[in-house]
């Protein structure tokens, strides 16, 4: 258990920016997800982090120790990997119990501390056997009893549910959101995967292009995104942008396109009386377009073009004018493609955007 | 079914094709020398280990198989000693001049054995290693060298790096890792790829029968004395050098194609 400190971390491979400036502060005890697409750098954050991978530049702090130059072994952490790594030349006991052995514990404790592990992952009755006999989602159980055997400072996940196919993941999910709340290890979890991100993190850190776009609890990343890109990114299907001008009025702000003409609500239209520029981004979630009339409810009449059911919800792609925007209703409502149709934008939570620096001006 | 005919019929005749040599220089290396030079018997009637007890204890044959093991192990020893960690950093780092490297190790092959010989002779002379196994294996490892850098680095990146980096997590050193994760994944195909090398040696001939006289290995040894002898020697020295070879790779045939990154799926 530790609190991690990162202070300005760069990595650069050769001429790439694998991270650029990161600063995290991850408290005591609470499960920060790293999310991103492919190639944002979270992973070589997480293995900066190991010790795998040496920082350009920066300090890192366990505790306000700074561990930056210490190697992997020296640092107490403990490391999750996206192939499970779990040594095909042992077997299930031997793997889980290895990390103590070199730590040269007397056999008695290992002994118990593989049972506890063991016990606590529910692969007691694998014990004997090796790797190859096992199961992906056993391997990964496998895996886990190995990086909390030794109650490591700091627990590191690398993508540790992408191989399990989604029933299975969406078990583990729960289980190890539930295991690291019971044993309060401090722990940094890579993902692409949003829901993964949304469900399991106290914390989540939004990547892109090797600097953090915003860290904050699910809720704040969601209700709040920073920037055009965590916006774009968190929330499925993408929230629909809208290049609007802004007129302003005596009293009121209206966002203007061909297409639309909105007044601005109250509480918004204060904080973009001062902005300078004459175009904004407006953001608004599929989910809060609604079919039936709301408070505070724009209407949108376009014409469906497309209609994915998905069951549960249908999306809903229609055109206002040239402007292609989704919507996300009710699983039970059909629309015929090409009919006409009436939405109701909820104005209460619409997002606006700086469109040259992509910042949040809400 | 017919495809399955034709598949095993063509099995067939490429067995024959490779075996019928072989069967019928072992069974020369038996048949007694009566029986050898009989026009009418195409078979022998009774075997006799006769000349292969010739080969090894009158001609000497023995002392020159121990020392054809020396010096194999030696240069087996050598060549993995600087081969291995070559291979890893091919295989498990990115460093300038990398393809170059790979390629300049496969240029050394590019110069004949027979170029290099008569300097190597005279370079032997001078820090006086001629005519010993020390030089012969210097030479054999040099001719080893570069495969074993190829083969063990192919080997190596069979094997993941997370399990390496799994053991440096949990409390290995970078060195420790390798030792004790790395290795023992890899070793079956090292074993298979150090087998490959001793073949090689065993089975070299120029160079050894060029740096000695008197301290020869098995086939420098055979070419010296059982080629001016009768026939039936030289089968039975023909056998001598083969059956390891074969044995070795019967047993290793599964690795063999590993070392050389074919896949059979």
């Amino acid at each position: 258990m530790a609190q991690v400190i990162l202070e300005n971390v760069k990595k650069y491979f050769g001429q790439v920016k694998a991270l650029d400036g990161i600063d995290l502060i991850v408290k005591d005890q609470k499960f920060v997800v790293l999310l991103g697409p492919s190639g944002c750098g979270k992973t070589t954050l997480l293995r900066c982090v190991s010790g795998l991978e040496k920082v350009t530049s920066g300090r890192i702090y366990f505790d306000g120790q700074d561990v930056t130059d210490l190697p992997p072994r020296s640092r107490n952490v403990s490391m999750v990997f996206q192939s499970y790594a779990v040594w095909p030349h042992m077997r299930v006991y031997e793997n889980i119990a290895y990390p103590m052995k070199i730590k040269k514990y007397d056999r008695e404790e290992i002994e118990n501390k593989v049972e506890w592990a063991a016990k606590l992952l529910n692969i007691h009755e694998l014990l004997d056997r090796y790797p190859a006999q096992l199961s992906g989602g056993q391997r990964q159980r496998v895996a886990v009893a190995r990086a909390i055997v030794l109650e490591p400072a700091v627990l590191l996940m690398d993508e540790p549910l992408s191989n399990l196919d989604a029933l299975l993941r969406v078990m583990m999910r729960s289980e190890l959101k539930k295991l690291q709340e019971r044993l309060g290890t401090t722990t940094i979890y890579v993902t692409h995967d949003q829901v993964e991100a949304m469900t399991m993190g106290d914390m989540i850190a939004v990547m892109s292009a090797g600097k953090i776009q915003q860290y904050g609890t699910p809720e704040e990343i969601y209700h709040k995104p920073a920037n055009l890109f965590v916006a774009g990114f968190i929330g499925s299907p993408r929230m629909n942008f809208l290049e609007v001008e802004i007129q302003r009025g005596k009293r009121e702000v209206f966002f203007i396109s061909e297409s639309v003409k909105i007044t601005c609500p109250l509480k918004l239209s204060d904080k973009l009386r001062d902005f300078p520029q004459k175009r904004v981004t407006l953001g608004m979630r599929p989910e809060h377009i609604h079919l039936s009339r709301v408070e505070s409810g724009y209407p949108l009449r376009g014409e469906v073009y497309f209609s994915e059911r998905l069951g549960a919800d249908t999306i809903v792609h229609f055109k206002v004018d040239e402007e292609k925007i989704v919507a996300k209703i009710p699983g039970d409502v059909i629309l015929e493609e090409g009919g006409s149709v009436e939405f109701f934008l909820d104005l209460s939570k619409i997002h606006v955007f700086d469109p040259k620096t992509g910042r949040s001006l809400v | 079914m017919a495809k399955k005919l034709l598949i095993g019929f063509i099995a067939v005749v490429v067995s024959l094709w490779f075996l019928t040599p072989v069967v019928l220089i072992v069974f020369a290396s038996l048949t007694p020398s009566s029986d050898f030079y009989d026009p009418h018997k195409l078979f022998p009637t009774k075997l006799t280990l006769d000349h292969l007890y010739k080969l090894f204890v009158v001609l000497d044959g023995w002392r020159a198989t121990l020392n054809s093991l020396q010096v194999a192990g030696l240069s087996i020893g050598l060549s993995f000693l600087v081969g291995l960690p070559a291979g890893f950093a091919l295989t498990r780092y990115v460093f300038p001049g990398k393809n170059a490297f790979r390629l300049s190790i496969l240029l050394t092959r590019s110069f004949p054995m027979m170029i290099i010989a008569v300097p190597l002779v005279v370079l032997y002379l001078k820090i006086g290693i001629s005519d010993t196994l020390t030089g012969v294996a210097l030479a054999h490892t040099s001719m080893i060298l570069p495969f074993v850098v190829l083969i063990t680095s192919s080997i190596l990146s069979g094997i993941s790096v997370e399990y390496e980096e799994a053991g440096m997590i949990f409390g290995l050193s970078r060195f420790g890792a390798f030792l004790k994760i790395t290795l023992p994944l890899a070793l079956p195909g090292l074993a298979a790829s150090a087998i490959f090398a001793f073949i090689m040696s065993w089975n070299e001939v120029f160079i050894a029968s060029v740096l000695t006289l008197i301290n020869r290995t098995l086939p420098a040894h055979i070419l010296n004395t059982a080629m001016t002898s009768p026939d039936y020697f030289k089968f039975a020295a023909g056998t001598v050098m083969a059956l390891p070879a074969m044995v070795f790779i019967f047993f290793t045939r599964k690795y063999l194609m590993s070392m050389w990154g074919i896949s059979l799926k």
